[in-house]
């Protein structure tokens, strides 16, 4: 099922939207059809991702000269563009590291083989029963060679990636339960045993495909063209439902309204300013808050990240393709406060990414440290000095609010940080789009995504995808690799 | 109260002892603290040392025996986030003097002269962010300077509430700030983003200078205590450079590679040379360097069991004390003299192969020196120095080693090694039937005239195939073989003497077999065996191959004649007088082995069905003198003798074909570790050779969990036998 022959010389005319790119042109259309008698996949669905109206996204005719070369380069390297590069197309610095870091986590020199890295990613992205990625690397993994058997689910795959399905579920869900044991449990395993390099490739790319999975159902990414649900060989008159849609419960019914004509909320936008002002100003003058207040509104704010509730009435439907691979699917994010369980406090200042993280990562797996270490660093410093219809914003703080609310659901704790600004900063729909995409991703709907920040443009909601998807990231390597630090001490 | 009055007597003693340098003694010690240290500092007179951490702030006191506990400075019920330190420092001059750096934000500082529990004096919330580092001036009494995550540098007069002076660093976070010891305005300051940059205390507004120093952040910088204008640097990229400062633009004239980020660096007192670094992860030793010689440490100290966080010499002007913290929980007090030096445990010869066959030896000069024959190598002195000579330093205390590197060229027949490439890439190892492959590989060395390579071959097929070639042309036999004999024994005389290099080291593996297997020479006691026409017999034998539709003759053994002479002519005499009748005896019992052994692989099992299995028994039966004994694991041993002469000849290659194309036949006879060193042996010679791809079938894998490799050949028939890696690192390869 490759359909990429096709596009590459549409991309060269510079005229076609992004999803023109994904049509036939019509002569080879024709041409297959009569002469040949092939059936000609259509793309269903609209545009790329399910939230943002295709004519928001960029088209390629208007994209600049360095999107176009990334866009170029990306397919290349994959022999397609894929609908995740499309929509994070708004931010083309961001991209390109991203695109670098995981072509290298895929394609290039790493411990692991090629089709156990797919197979790793579509263990991630089957925890939070992502079907577009799932799909997606379910093709990759049987075009390298990877044995059809392994994809009946978690017992056909060798003992080792078996292993691995402990750690998976770990990291996704609570990575903060994990220990030193979960490490040496995977590298002593007689003849299972994992290697220190291979673990980290592992660890990468599940946390890799966690938060991908999060940003997947985040920004409503459609499938594509090209993968199960992405295409119909239907007449376009007919249904336009895709899997997605009704696994999440999410029907076109939610389509009608252009959610920047709200009326009532108009005004947010300068309220949150307002706010960011008065925080800066207060950092000013007012006297400190005394330590116990400060662990006080940590602790609060950890908390109430627990409280925040996740859409839990619009139960999703795991479609059954994608729910075998794993087990124990029962095994999610849990909200700990209400079981009475406790979050541990886990200080950035004992082990952060930069010190830490980085030097073991760099050390095990080369290059990509550093790819990461500039990812990160891109997607936090990622500004446009814009808000809304607004410029010459200093959106540092909220930016700084948005990844610290993020850790602070994870337990990690900046010294340094008054997390009382989260509270000040992020409403409480906010809360919830965050909670859900991070927590319990596949919970995500349309609904939530449209009903925060409404003033705000797609590719500003984008932006704040990527801040989340980053964040955790960051966040559950910290876990692993303090695990596997305190290993290897 | 009681405490202070302590504090106070243990300072006022210590001030007495202390001030000369030389008045410390002391030995290697440690202490328990309850919790993780961030960083350590030690008073001006040595005798104290406090220690920082999240979760700890005490003073212990340095004692010739052992660390006392002098004051916990963390008091309080529910300690603040201002006692959660990720650097403290004492003050040089006022010893009662110290501050810290929270993780907080805030500045603290703390005299010990108070008489109240709570020591804290001054605290300054000035920074948003973690402050990273806090520094004294190291004459002016009040001057404190701080640097902080949120890229901001401050400093502070402690007669005073507020900072008197803020420099910014746009918003990149300060890893590290140092007063200058020489120069009183001037201080350094580390940033995230590698860049260095030096201040005027005087100027806040812009920095004087600034330069990259290292890719990634630079976590550490000191000054030199002697060298004004010496800069020390580390960084996660686990480098340390030293740079100087005092030209136009700072210029990098040392630098050392550390296996793992640098977290701390540390100038030892009164050798110039010489700094001290620990590792921020991973590495938990610390090392002393002698930066002008950056390979190996001069000392290590290997107590700690977690990350060294803090280092610290005891004293300005001792280099022979090391205190330092970590977060395994200890704080040690290092002796210089029990320290371990990796120089003595390394090793002072170095052996190398270049690409066309030169070898370089470098080895201590005392060792080479009594050779008469050494001679300057003739392609000028620059690009291969002979010697290295180091200027004899007193400051040096390295042993002085001066190192002679010999280069020895390859003898100037250079197409010596030509057959060595050649029949890699010509010989056929898989994708044929074996009895082809056999014959091909004969054909290919033959044509490079290495006839009894070509031999073994041809015997090796003889030994393994199964019963129906020979069968098959017997009828012909007959007929030919005269011919074949005289022809062989004219191709002979020519091919030999090229390959005399081989010869001469054969002889010699030659006569150890035969005394091994007395009466019968490993190689002709198949010959006897099989079937096959010997012929002739003088300086060397000859056999015609039992199937004449290859035209391959071939000397088992071209001996030099005189030395073997005994031994050979004997058996000589055995195969001969039973030349006819042992033709018969050879499709018997290899019929037999295709029978007994599974092994047998399709091919050849396609190719016994050419010939009637009547007519084979009914030879056979003429013959049942050879018929039991003689199953293909008869032959084992033999061929097992053979690979290992090959292999200890040097020519591995000839080993891993031959067990290449036996596969299972042989494998079980030859242990696996002996396997891997000669596939190991092999694959690195054809990387010498650039044969990666070249070679045999072609491909070249490496294990991605382990990156041990070998040719996709050998790696699939090694790993059909073992899961585990064939370099032998434990690692369980799989190949798919």
């Amino acid at each position: 099922m490759r359909h990429a022959t096709a596009p590459r010389e549409n991309v060269g005319t510079n005229s076609f939207s992004v999803t023109g790119i994904l049509k036939m042109c019509s002569h080879c259309e024709r041409f297959s059809k009569k002469d040949l008698g092939v059936r000609i996949p259509r793309p269903l669905g609209n545009g790329p991702s399910r939230f943002i109206p295709e004519k928001e996204i960029l088209h390629v005719s208007k994209v600049d000269d360095r999107t176009q070369s990334i866009f170029e380069d990306a397919f290349v390297a994959l022999g397609r563009l894929d609908n995740i590069s499309l929509v994070m197309g708004f931010h083309p610095q961001y991209l390109e590291g991203f695109l670098r870091t995981q072509h290298y986590l895929l394609q290039m020199d790493g411990p692991l083989s090629l089709h156990y890295r797919h197979y790793i990613g579509i263990m991630a992205a089957a925890r939070h029963q992502c079907a577009y990625l799932v799909n997606l690397h379910v093709n990759d993994f049987l075009q390298v060679g990877g044995d059809p058997k392994w994809l009946n689910g978690l017992d056909g795959a060798p003992k080792k990636l078996q292993h691995l399905g402990e750690l998976n579920k770990i990291l996704a869900h609570r990575p903060w339960l994990l220990t030193k044991e979960h490490i040496e449990h995977l590298l002593k395993a007689e003849e299972h045993s994992w290697s220190l390099a291979e673990l980290i490739h592992a660890v990468v790319l599940l946390t890799h495909y966690h938060s991908l999975a999060s940003f997947t159902f985040g920004c409503g990414i459609s499938p594509d063209i090209h993968c199960e649900g992405g295409h119909t060989f239907r007449p376009p008159s007919l249904s336009q439902y895709c899997v997605c849609d009704i696994a999440n419960g999410n029907g076109h019914a939610y389509l009608r309204d252009d959610p920047l004509g709200n009326e009532e909320v108009s005004g947010e936008v300068e309220v949150l300013m307002e706010k960011m002002k008065q925080l800066q100003e207060c950092r000013d003058e007012e006297e400190e808050a005394s330590q116990e207040e400060m662990v006080e509104r940590f602790e609060r704010e950890k908390t109430e990240s627990m409280l925040v509730v996740t859409a839990e009435d619009e139960e999703s439907v795991p479609s059954r393709d994608v729910s075998r691979h794993f087990e124990d699917p029962s095994y999610g994010y849990k909200d700990f406060s209400r079981r009475g369980e406790h979050v541990p406090t886990f200080r950035v200042q004992d082990y952060s990414w930069e010190d830490h993280g980085f030097s073991l990562v760099n050390r095990l797996y080369p290059d990509v440290g550093q790819m990461l270490d500039e990812k990160f660093q891109m997607a936090a410093s990622l500004t446009y000095n814009t808000m809304a219809s607004h410029k010459d914003v200093d959106t540092s703080m909220l930016r700084r609010a948005i990844w610290n609310y993020i850790h602070c659901m994870f337990g990690i704790r900046y010294d340094d940080y008054d997390y009382g600004e989260i509270n000040q900063l992020l409403d409480r729909s906010f809360k919830i789009y965050i909670k859900t995409m991070v927590c319990s991703p596949e919970k995500t709907t349309k609904r939530m995504y449209e009903s925060f920040w409404r003033q705000f443009q797609h590719s500003e909601k984008v932006h704040v995808n990527l801040l989340l998807m980053e964040a955790r990231m960051q966040a559950e390597l910290l876990y692993a690799l303090r695990a596997i630090t305190r290993y290897m001490t | 109260m009681e405490k202070m009055s302590r504090v106070t007597t243990a300072l006022g003693s210590s001030g007495g002892g202390g001030g000369s340098g030389g008045a410390i003694s002391g030995r290697t010690m440690f202490c328990h603290l309850d919790a993780p240290a961030n960083a350590i500092s030690v008073c001006r007179d040595a005798s104290q040392v406090v220690v920082a951490g999240r979760n700890i702030f005490k003073i212990y006191g340095l004692e010739e025996e052992q660390f006392v506990e002098k004051l916990n400075l963390r008091v309080g019920r529910k300690p603040s986030l201002n006692f959660s330190c990720a650097d403290v420092m004492w003050h040089q001059m006022e010893e009662n003097l110290l501050a810290t750096a929270a993780t907080n934000g805030a500045v603290v500082t703390w005299n010990l002269g108070k008489p109240s529990r709570n020591k804290q004096d001054q605290l300054f919330t000035e920074h948003k962010r973690t402050v990273n580092k806090v520094c004294f001036h190291p004459s002016e009494v009040y001057m404190l300077l701080s640097g902080s995550q949120d890229g901001y540098m401050k400093c502070f007069d402690l007669r005073k509430k507020e900072s008197v002076s803020t420099f910014s660093g746009q918003s990149e976070s300060v890893r590290d700030v140092q007063f200058s010891i020489k120069e009183y305005f001037t201080f350094a300051a580390s940033f995230e983003n590698g860049n260095v940059q030096l201040w005027d205390i005087r100027r806040p507004d812009r920095y004087e200078r600034m330069f990259t120093a290292h890719n990634g952040p630079v976590f550490c910088c000191d000054w030199h205590p002697d060298d004004r204008g010496w800069l020390a640097t580390g960084g996660r990229d686990k480098m340390v450079k030293v740079w100087d400062m005092t030209t136009n633009r700072a210029k990098e004239i040392h630098c050392v590679q550390t296996i793992a980020s640098v977290a701390r660096v540390k100038w030892r007192p009164e050798r110039k040379w010489h700094l001290a670094t620990c590792s921020m992860m991973v590495d938990h030793n610390i090392y002393v360097w002698d930066v002008r010689r950056p390979f190996i440490p001069f000392a290590t100290f290997e107590e700690h069991k977690d990350v060294t966080t803090g280092v610290v010499w005891r004293h300005q002007h001792d280099p022979y004390f090391l205190l330092s913290g970590s977060k395994d929980s200890t704080l040690y007090q290092h002796m210089f003299k029990d320290a371990s030096r990796p120089v003595d445990k390394a090793n002072p010869e170095g052996l190398c192969f270049g690409l066309f066959g030169d070898l370089a030896f470098a080895a201590k000069e005392s060792l080479i020196t009594g050779d008469v024959n050494r001679k300057p190598y003739p392609g000028g002195d620059r690009r291969y120095p002979i010697f290295f000579f180091k200027k004899p330093d007193l400051t040096e205390q390295f042993a002085h080693v001066s190192s002679a590197l010999s280069v020895f060229e390859p003898s100037l027949e250079s197409g010596r090694m030509d057959w060595f490439a050649k029949t890699a890439r010509l010989y056929l190892l898989s994708g044929k039937p074996f009895a082809e492959l056999c014959d091909h590989n004969a054909k290919v060395a033959k044509e490079l005239n290495r006839p009894q390579v070509s031999t073994t071959w041809t015997m090796v097929r003889i030994m393994f195939s199964d019963p129906v070639n020979p069968n098959h042309n017997l009828s012909n036999k007959l007929g030919t073989l005269p011919l074949m004999n005289s022809f062989n024994m004219k191709e002979m005389g020519a091919g030999m003497c090229p390959d005399g290099r081989l010869d001469r080291s054969k002889s010699e593996g030659r006569t150890d077999a035969v005394h091994l297997e007395p009466g019968n020479s490993h190689i002709s006691n198949n010959e006897e065996n099989e079937e096959t026409e010997g012929s002739d017999g003088q300086a060397e034998y000859m056999f015609g191959d039992a199937e004449l539709d290859d035209d391959d003759l071939y000397s088992v053994e071209h001996d030099n004649p005189g030395e073997d002479h005994e031994y050979t002519l004997p058996q000589e005499a055995f195969p001969l007088r039973h030349e006819i009748l042992d033709n018969p005896s050879a499709p018997e019992h290899l019929q037999q082995d295709g029978g007994d052994s599974p092994h047998v692989s399709g091919n050849e099992a396609e190719a016994t069905c050419l010939t009637p299995i009547e007519s084979c028994s009914l030879i056979s039966a003429s013959q049942p003198l050879f018929t039991p004994h003689l199953p293909a694991s008869f032959f084992c041993p033999v061929v097992r003798e053979m690979l290992r002469h090959y292999a200890e000849q040097g020519d591995v290659q000839m080993a891993v074909s031959v067990l290449i194309v036996l596969g299972e036949r042989i494998r079980k006879e030859i242990d696996d570790l002996t396997q891997e060193h000669w596939y190991m042996s092999y694959i690195d010679l054809l990387q010498r050779f650039e044969l990666w791809n070249v070679s045999n079938e072609g491909l070249f894998v490496w294990c991605q969990g382990c990156s041990h490799g070998g040719h996709l050949e050998h790696m699939m028939n090694w790993l059909k036998s073992s899961p585990h890696c064939p370099a032998g690192c434990g690692h369980l390869c799989e190949y798919t």
